[in-house]
């Protein structure tokens, strides 16, 4: 089953797909409403806890990025404010040269984890979703990579548009996943291609930080990132999971206008 | 639904509770929330589970790097504040035990002022920002001795336990929050006296850079750094830490079992 979660009417609502069209489909609310999928709004499926992101976990990437072998995972923490969901809009501050989207396999844990081994890990995954993690790359320091400012920032990590429970997904471990930039395609990958794999992040990272129900794990990028600007549709597709689409916004649309030397 | 607390759970450490509780869904920042002493009620009332940690904003911390702080990889002092996260199964309340990792011998304390973040805040002017913060408290920022700032493991940070926390006061108990003087004490004696003089960027300042490109929400605690040398403590010891007009952080130090 797919569900998505969804602001309609004045509530938030629990959705799920009505009917067999690709495009211009229809939902149905958990209350038997039936509405068009532009009449909502669109939120991330999941009131994320913990969100646990891995750098360069896909060998092509680490390559594009001029990284060596690794012999623990990169991962990195990020904060529920940088989650936006599908059809949503993520600002570019007008001052910078390079922000890319990454699409990345979102792994949902649904069931605390700790010191769990790798042949027992998949029991704790509730289901998956596509994210769009984006990067300001202008921002990266030496320090604390990736640090908040690359990538936490506000509305800057896309969920959705559903969360497709473990049991649709029986072996996620060879999804097609691509990105489009204004239709064209831009990256194209395979979770085939993880350098660390599902079961071992969570037998990894169960080992020293208890996973909760809610965590999330973005399982990381393959190659092909490319800058985005203002008035870009960005959309990321992961085999089975669906299209997750996101728009580029300028400062203007933040209340934000251009002063030299900063904000005001 | 918030889980009941046996007198067991309160005497044990985050990690068993975790580990021990039957609550599959979560329960554990009800849980937390119910065990964090709120001095006074403070708003928003309850933990979001999110603190930021801020990296290198105590002068001394800067200045123990000394020549590394210009050499590869780092090449300079960081730009913009550099925040990390202690995700909400490192929180821990003051009297709670912290486990010391197998094959770890010392662990790193990081006393430090701790913001409680009372409402929403983006984009704060420095003139205004202490209006987000309702209240303050100690945070003890522990990690694993690392002596990599470039990409350190989360594995040193991000453990179970490893974010005490102590009783939230409202922000009228502090008159100036960039002049505390910050003790650390282990097995009563002192082995470190630090001051929010000292920050690189003061308080507001660093809600107001911090907040250029993050909202903080509230329930967040946002750390604003620790003092170097970081006191190192083994199993068998307690740390007591004390800033000007908060209540204490007390906790012991055992080994994993």
């Amino acid at each position: 089953m797919k569900r998505a979660r969804v602001a309609f009417a004045g509530a938030i609502h629990e959705a799920v797909p009505h009917g067999n069209a690709v495009a211009n489909f229809e939902l149905q609310l958990a209350d038997g409403r039936i509405v068009h999928e532009d009449q909502v709004v669109w939120l991330p499926p999941v009131e994320a806890g913990t969100i646990i992101a891995l750098g360069l976990n896909y060998a092509d990437h680490a390559k594009e990025l001029a990284l060596n072998s690794q012999d623990e995972p990169l991962v990195f923490l990020k904060g529920p404010g940088t989650l936006l969901g599908h059809r949503g809009r993520t600002r570019r501050p007008a001052d910078v040269e390079f922000m890319h989207y990454e699409c990345e396999l979102a792994v949902i844990i649904g069931r605390r984890a700790c010191n769990v081994e790798r042949s027992q890990a998949m029991e704790h995954v509730a289901g998956y979703c596509i994210a769009n993690d984006y990067a300001i790359r202008d921002y990266l320091e030496n320090w604390y990579r990736p640090n908040a400012r690359v990538k936490n920032r506000d509305g800057a990590t896309v969920l959705g548009p559903w969360l497709v429970d473990a049991a649709d997904i029986p072996v996620p471990v060879s999804l097609a996943l691509r990105t489009l930039v204004n239709g064209k395609v831009t990256q194209q990958g395979n979770t085939r291609d993880l350098i660390f794999d599902i079961p071992y992040l969570i037998e990894y990272l169960s080992s020293f930080m208890t996973l909760a129900p809610g965590d999330l794990i973005l399982t990381g990028t393959p190659q092909g990132v490319v800058n985005v600007l203002p008035g870009d549709e960005v959309v990321c597709e992961i085999e089975g999971l669906g299209r997750l689409v996101n728009t580029i916004a300028a400062d203007d649309e933040f209340g934000l206008t251009q002063v030299v030397g900063g904000s005001a | 639904m918030p889980l009941r607390l046996t007198p067991q759970d309160r005497n044990g450490t985050i990690t068993n509770i975790l580990a021990n509780s039957a609550d599959e869904r979560g329960g554990v920042l009800e849980l937390l929330t119910e065990r964090l002493p709120f001095a006074a009620p403070v708003a928003p009332f309850k933990l979001s589970g999110t603190v930021y940690g801020t990296l290198l904003n105590h002068k001394s911390a800067l200045a123990a790097l000394g020549e590394k702080l210009r050499a590869p990889p780092y090449l300079k002092a960081p730009n913009a504040p550099v925040l990390y996260l202690k995700p909400r199964n490192t929180l821990a309340v003051t009297g709670e035990r912290v486990v010391i990792p197998q094959g770890v011998s010392e662990l790193a304390m990081g006393a430090c002022l701790g913001l409680f973040i009372g409402s929403t805040a983006t984009r704060l002017s420095e003139a205004r920002a202490l209006e987000a913060v309702s209240g303050y408290l100690i945070v003890n920022d522990i990690s694993v001795p690392h002596p990599d700032y470039y990409r350190p493991s989360v594995r040193y940070i991000a453990r179970d336990g490893f974010c005490p926390v102590g009783p939230v006061s409202p922000r009228a108990a502090i008159d100036d929050p960039d002049a505390l003087r910050v003790r650390t004490l282990v097995d009563g004696r002192e082995v470190q006296v630090a001051s929010t003089r000292d920050l690189v960027r003061p308080i507001r300042r660093l809600l107001t850079d911090v907040t250029e490109f993050m909202t903080l929400a509230p329930g967040d605690i946002l750390a604003v750094g620790t003092a170097a040398p970081a006191p190192m403590v083994r199993s068998g010891q307690s740390v007591k830490i004390e800033i000007d007009g908060l209540q204490s952080l007390f906790n012991n130090f055992v080994n994993a079992a």
